[in-house]
């Protein structure tokens, strides 16, 4: 039983309550907007509509909220693996069980509602992370924590690639933040860069070009790199690598995606043009977002959104709604408070002396920027359409609960 | 940690800084620096409604409604907005062939992708109310409004004229118009097209993605109400108009009648002639091509385009030419006998009428009087120096009188008619021609031929005694008291008005008892004159000139009818069943109204 902790009132970081309300809000009253037809205004206290059930998800979440800051914090870390595991459980009977809702088959209903395990799954891969982490104390588990983190985090990509939602699947990359700052070696993270320059390069032209940047940059490196004999094995290896790999990119990308995915990957690139067809919904998007201008049309009166030309705009296309109503005012406000947000819980993160806080919250910080960053991108054009919800935005119970647990076990974490 | 792990912090907080700074690049590229969007938004959401005003009706002299409009309802589309749709559905519910759709479809890309194309026209109520639901399977379709003529009687189809849609040329010299717009094509509905069509309305409409109107933009206020077209009063006598078609069936030939005081045409009868109901909507072109290739040439319009030698009536004109230049007086007496008008060889034949003066020649017509007379209105060398003088001066009273032109107003297609010049005849007898030489004119026959406007036009001359008004069909506009006042300009002739009381005094005696008794009206004073105009490709024109009441004129009626023989016989009775249902609204000769109505020439 949770046991009630006595230092409660003090302590809790006020910014970061005031930035999650601030985002709350903003996300209920776009979705009260995108609920409304253009010139009617619906009645507030209506439950048989999105923003009524909002209301009761927000309702929820503060008392879920409230729940966490006042049990005592080691209770949760206590029960990380097992809220692990419990999610995992969920997420595999998604796969027997689960209804199907655009194409992922992510959801279980219960009545009328339904909930997505993955996103509670995102705040338990967090916790334990960071509670594993913690443990590993020993020289020996030090050396093969790297075996145990990888298999955290793939084993439920795993389980959500099954679910044929590969947005969610991404979100689970935003630990590399946390491994970064953990001592993730500098050249994991140059063969990233390599990789995704490498990628985008052969899709966007073809084989031969990636593989003349790979030489000149091989030859350049040679070259400089003269007076660093020893490492002239290593270049060779990381040049065949290259090679290798620029092969490979073609054959992932024609088996690995589905073919919408490829179209999306197609029109990002500029590779593909179909404003009316396959790329209606961002086409749609950019108009709406496009449209706003400076101030935006006012509140309640965007046609692109109150016109449904934007598809699935209170969930994942919320953006739309703000930056067509509200504009690029809107758009800096909303970047602000994540900005913020994202910042804050980063330099708690730092400042905090206790290295679990440290851990979950980079965690946390990173599904946070994986989110606002995937989810902007593919409303305005920069990324292909990955659906995934802006977070405390977005319509959706199980998202903003998850949010919350998250972002108020930080707060929680950071002040014991 | 390490001091490394904390440098990690900064470059972590460097990378999102930096993102998130492009990030708020493109946004400002995308809210504040792109205008297109704007555009883009406005044109997803609005769409332009073209409003079509309904067209003004027209009535008749009483009031009595000649053309109004039904609903009707087109569909357009715009090829832009178009998604996949079920094509069967749609081929269904218009009951059309797929290629059709096909090749419509493609025929609108053609036009414009943002403008909205017609799809079919005049969609019947039925099928617009199914269609109303199923509107948002077919996104890039939508229903307009539209109207329709409709006639409540089947008469005057060549005067009310017809309404088609615009081609072309029409949209290219107005901008008014827009392809898939009507217009007046003919008649009426041509002439006064500006006032009819009334002044096309627009309305925003805020439509969603499915193509549904969900209201109306900024609540209505760009909206551009349409103005309706003005109604128009016609100067046609529904009544006689339909009489007079009906004395008409069955025969070739044409009745005008005129108010003279006013130069308004109370009836424009052209036999055969066609329902103006079949020249409306989805039937018009099938029609169209019937009516066109009908060896009756229904569509001819007789009364305007048709050009006749006048035969008898042309004497009143020449017997008024001939008193206004003192070649005879209403004394003089020329005699008729041997058979007729000797020119050598040749004889004009007449009835050896003896002595007559020109009341006695008016009422019987007498050929040698008017041949004998327009020698010498051409022979009078103390006038004219020659006989090319002599004849410029007749024509010039011919014009005076309405003839050789066309009146140019508010009617369709005149024809100008043809009475050669004199260089003509200089040219045709190489200058060595005379009075002799063209004689037949002088009673209204050979190269003389004119229209039965133009000859209802000179009786109204003569009802006035010396000028005509301009012949016209409309004579209210908006309002039924407010006279149409641009053509009621009184023209006058060239000759004085004491000639002709005289020709009417002979036209009276014409009807009491000469060759048009009749003419007779129980009741009513009537002046005629009958005549028989001479016809190369078969039997005679029947044709009869009418003024009533003869002391105070209310009608001229000038009636032909093709191959009818003597002008005594069949337009005779018919222009005189005319003037007895135009002054008492009532026939009483009921038995030879139904004659003359069941009579056949072929």
């Amino acid at each position: 039983m949770p046991k009630l902790d006595n230092k409660i009132t003090k302590g809790f970081d006020v910014r970061l309550i005031g930035y999650y309300l601030a985002l709350v809000f903003i996300g209920w009253m776009t979705i009260y907007s995108t609920c409304c037809i253009q010139g009617v205004s619906l009645p507030v206290f209506d439950f048989s509509q999105l923003y009524g059930k909002q209301m009761i998800w927000i309702a929820t979440s503060f008392v879920l909220a409230t729940v966490i800051l006042l049990v005592d914090g080691r209770i949760i870390q206590h029960y990380a693996y097992f809220l692990y595991l419990f999610c995992l459980f969920l997420m595999v009977l998604v796969l027997f069980i689960g209804a199907e809702i655009n194409g992922a088959k992510s959801w279980i209903k219960i009545g009328t509602f339904s909930i997505q395990p993955t996103e509670f799954m995102k705040f338990a891969t967090a916790l334990t992370l960071a509670k594993f982490m913690q443990e590993g104390k020993t020289a020996t588990q030090r050396r093969y924590m790297w075996i145990w983190q990888f298999l955290l985090i793939m084993i439920p990509v795993v389980v959500v690639m099954l679910q044929h939602d590969a947005g969610s699947a991404l979100v689970f990359a935003s630990f590399i933040i946390l491994f970064y700052r953990e001592g993730l070696s500098n050249e994991f993270i140059i063969f990233g860069i390599i990789a995704a320059i490498l990628a985008i390069v052969t899709l966007f032209l073809n084989e031969i070009y990636a593989i003349g940047l790979a030489s000149v940059a091989f030859i350049a490196i040679m070259v400089l790199g003269r007076l660093q004999r020893k490492k002239y094995v290593r270049n060779i290896l990381l040049y065949a690598l290259s090679i290798a790999f620029v092969f490979s990119v073609n054959l992932f990308y024609e088996k690995g995606f589905e073919p919408h995915q490829k179209q999306r990957i197609d029109t990002i690139l500029g590779k593909t043009s179909d404003p009316l067809g396959a790329d209606f919904n961002l086409n749609q998007s950019k108009i709406a977002i496009g449209s706003g201008g400076l101030f935006g049309k006012g509140y309640l009166k965007g046609t692109q959104t109150k016109l449904k030309f934007v598809p699935e705009q209170s969930t994942d296309f919320i953006f739309c709604a703000i930056g067509e109503e509200w504009g690029f005012f809107g758009t800096l406000v909303v970047f602000g408070l994540y900005g913020a947000l994202i910042f804050r819980i980063l330099k708690l993160s730092e400042k905090n002396r206790n290295p679990f806080v440290r851990y979950y919250g980079y965690g946390v910080a990173g599904v946070f920027i994986v989110h606002f960053f995937i989810n902007i991108g593919m409303t305005t054009g920069i990324l292909p359409i990955i659906g995934i919800p802006l977070p405390l935005i977005s319509y959706g119970g199980s998202s903003l609960w998850a949010f919350t647990m998250m972002l108020f076990c930080f707060i929680k974490f950071n002040d014991n | 940690m390490a001091q490394d792990d904390s440098r990690r912090y900064y470059v972590i907080l460097v990378f999102l800084g930096i993102l998130l700074g492009l990030y708020t690049i493109r946004l400002f590229n995308l809210q504040v620096l792109s205008s297109s969007y704007k555009d883009k938004a406005v044109k997803n959401a609005i769409r332009e409604v073209t409003i079509h005003p309904a067209r003004g009706f027209i009535y008749d002299r009483n009031d009595s409604l000649l053309v109004y409009n039904d609903a009707a309802y087109d569909l357009m589309i715009i090829p832009k907005d178009i998604r996949a749709f079920d094509t069967a559905e749609l081929c269904r519910v218009l009951d059309m062939e797929p290629q059709e759709v096909r090749a419509k479809l493609e025929k609108a890309a053609a036009y414009s992708k943002s403008v909205a194309s017609l799809f079919k026209q005049q969609i019947s109520k039925e099928d617009y109310g199914y269609l109303q639901e199923k509107m948002s399977e077919f996104p890039g379709f939508f229903v307009q409004n539209r109207t329709l003529r409709s006639y409540p009687q089947p008469i005057a189809a060549h005067i009310l004229g017809y309404v088609s849609e615009v081609d072309e040329r029409d949209v290219e010299n107005d901008s008014y118009y827009a392809m898939g717009d009507y217009i007046g094509k003919s008649g009426i509905e041509k002439a006064y097209e500006p006032v009819l069509r009334g002044v096309k309305g627009k309305e925003k409409k805020l439509v969603d993605v499915h193509n549904r109107v969900v209201g109306d933009f900024a609540e209505g206020t760009e909206n551009i109400q349409a103005i309706p077209g003005t109604s128009i009063w016609s100067t046609l006598d529904m009544q006689l108009q339909r009489l007079g078609e009906e004395l008409m069936a069955g025969k070739r030939g044409s009745i005008v009648a005129i108010e003279p005081k006013t130069g308004e045409i109370l009836c424009l009868v052209s036999s055969p002639n066609y329902d103006p109901n079949l020249l409306v909507g989805t039937a018009r072109p099938k029609n169209y091509g019937k009516l066109i290739a009908d060896p009756q040439k229904p569509l001819f319009n007789r009364a305007l385009q048709a050009a006749y030698p006048p035969g008898s009536t042309f004497k009143l004109a020449n017997g008024l030419i001939a008193l206004q230049e003192q070649i005879i007086t209403n004394s003089s007496i020329y005699s008729c006998s041997g058979g007729g008008y000797r020119i050598g060889s040749h004889v004009v034949h007449c009835h050896n009428c003896g002595g007559l003066n020109i009341y006695s020649a008016i009422q019987r017509s007498c050929n040698t009087f008017f041949c004998r007379a327009y020698y010498n209105i051409l022979s009078n060398r103390v006038k004219y120096k020659n006989i090319d003088e002599a004849y410029t001066a007749w024509l010039e009273y011919m014009e005076s009188m309405g003839f050789l032109k066309v009146f140019n107003t508010d009617l369709p297609y005149e024809l100008q008619g043809r009475i050669p010049s004199a260089e003509y005849f200089d040219k045709k007898y190489n200058n060595s021609w005379n009075g002799n030489t063209v004689v037949s004119m002088g009673i209204g026959q050979g190269e003389a031929a004119v229209t039965p406007l133009q000859m209802a036009n000179m009786l109204a001359v003569i009802a006035n005694e010396g000028y005509y008004i301009r012949p016209h069909i409309v004579r209210a506009i908006g309002k039924r008291d407010s006279l149409n006042t641009q053509f009621n300009e009184k023209i006058y002739s060239k000759i004085e008005p004491r000639h002709f009381r005289t020709v009417l005094q002979g036209m009276k005696q014409v009807v009491t008892g000469g060759t048009g008794r009749g003419a007779q009206i129980p009741g009513i004073e009537v002046a005629g004159k009958t005549g028989t105009a001479q016809n190369p490709h078969g039997r005679d024109h029947s044709v009869f000139a009418l003024i009533a009441p003869a002391n105070d004129p209310q009608i001229v009626v000038f009636c032909l009818v093709e191959n009818g023989g003597f002008g005594a016989t069949v337009a005779c009775p018919i222009a005189s069943l005319m003037a007895e249902f135009y002054i008492n609204r009532k026939i009483e000769r009921t038995d030879l109204e139904k004659r003359m109505k069941e009579l056949n020439i072929k």
